[in-house]
């Protein structure tokens, strides 16, 4: 079976200290690939950050399944007490959010620098 | 007021089939197909990402729920153009041969409750004027789709 591809492509700690994680997604988030973007955004939480800013700017869609593995990063980073930050949804992916009506539960920002700046 | 449905001068009147196997990894092709005949069909952005995301929803259920993880199923997609309530409107059939599940089971949960899963039939709901199921006689469900212009 061929390797699934990972939709999150980058990981970078933006403070010397270590405290403030960006994942940048990319691409289509999907039953294909949810398993391995849900793999990747829990991954930076066992290095204790105390904000995670993942960055959807690159995903031109995400299903239900793609939703759900957000849903769990939050409850662990409710648990953890991890100010977690979503940046620059598309259209089509805020859409889900607003029909799922999670872009209430979700701290939303326009784009990466808002949600640093904030 | 609502539009005046006008058919799209040149699109077929024959229904469009898909066939593909019960892997997560078809599910692009079929978002992109559906997507493209939406866009022909004349529906504007925020319409096909509605019907994208049903259908892609519904594969989804059919894939975890009617054939439990088995990839090599098969699934059958029908487009129809059509006349739903008076306007036109896109059909879209989805034929499975899996496991039927009950249709008093088949049902939205309370979004107030965040936990992961158990959000594609809230979101087809949504999505879709009507969303009909029908167990086959000989095994298998068909699930019908509609979407209004």
């Amino acid at each position: 079976m061929a390797e699934v591809e990972n939709p999150v492509r980058n990981v970078r700690w933006l403070d010397p200290e270590k405290k403030i994680v960006l994942l940048e997604a990319v691409g289509e988030v999907d039953l294909h690939r949810s398993s391995a973007f849900q793999k990747a955004l829990l991954e930076p939480l066992s290095r204790r950050p105390q904000r995670m800013i993942v960055d959807l700017s690159g995903v031109s869609y995400m299903d239900s399944s793609g939703v759900a593995s957000l849903v769990k990063l939050l409850s662990r980073v409710r648990r953890d007490n991890v100010d977690l930050r979503l940046a620059g949804l598309t259209p089509r992916v805020r859409s889900v959010f607003e029909i799922t009506r999670l872009d209430t539960v979700f701290n939303l920002y326009p784009d990466v620098q808002e949600a640093l700046d904030s | 007021m609502e539009d005046e449905y006008k058919p799209v001068p040149d699109f077929p009147e024959s229904p469009i089939r898909l066939s593909i196997a019960s892997s997560p990894a078809h599910l692009p092709v079929v978002r992109a197909t559906v997507d493209s005949v939406c866009e022909l069909m004349g529906f504007d952005e925020a319409a096909r990402g509605d019907i994208v995301l049903a259908v892609d929803e519904a594969l989804a259920n059919v894939i975890k729920h009617a054939y439990h993880g088995d990839g090599n199923r098969p699934i059958e997609i029908t487009l129809r153009s059509v006349v739903f309530d008076g306007r036109g409107a896109l059909e879209v059939e989805l034929r499975d041969w899996g496991e039927q599940v009950a249709q008093a089971l088949i049902k939205s949960r309370d979004l107030e409750d965040v936990r992961p899963g158990g959000l594609g039939v809230h979101i087809m709901d949504r999505c879709m004027d009507r969303v009909k199921y029908t167990h086959a006689p000989d095994g298998g469900t068909f699930l019908t789709m509609t979407k209004k212009f």
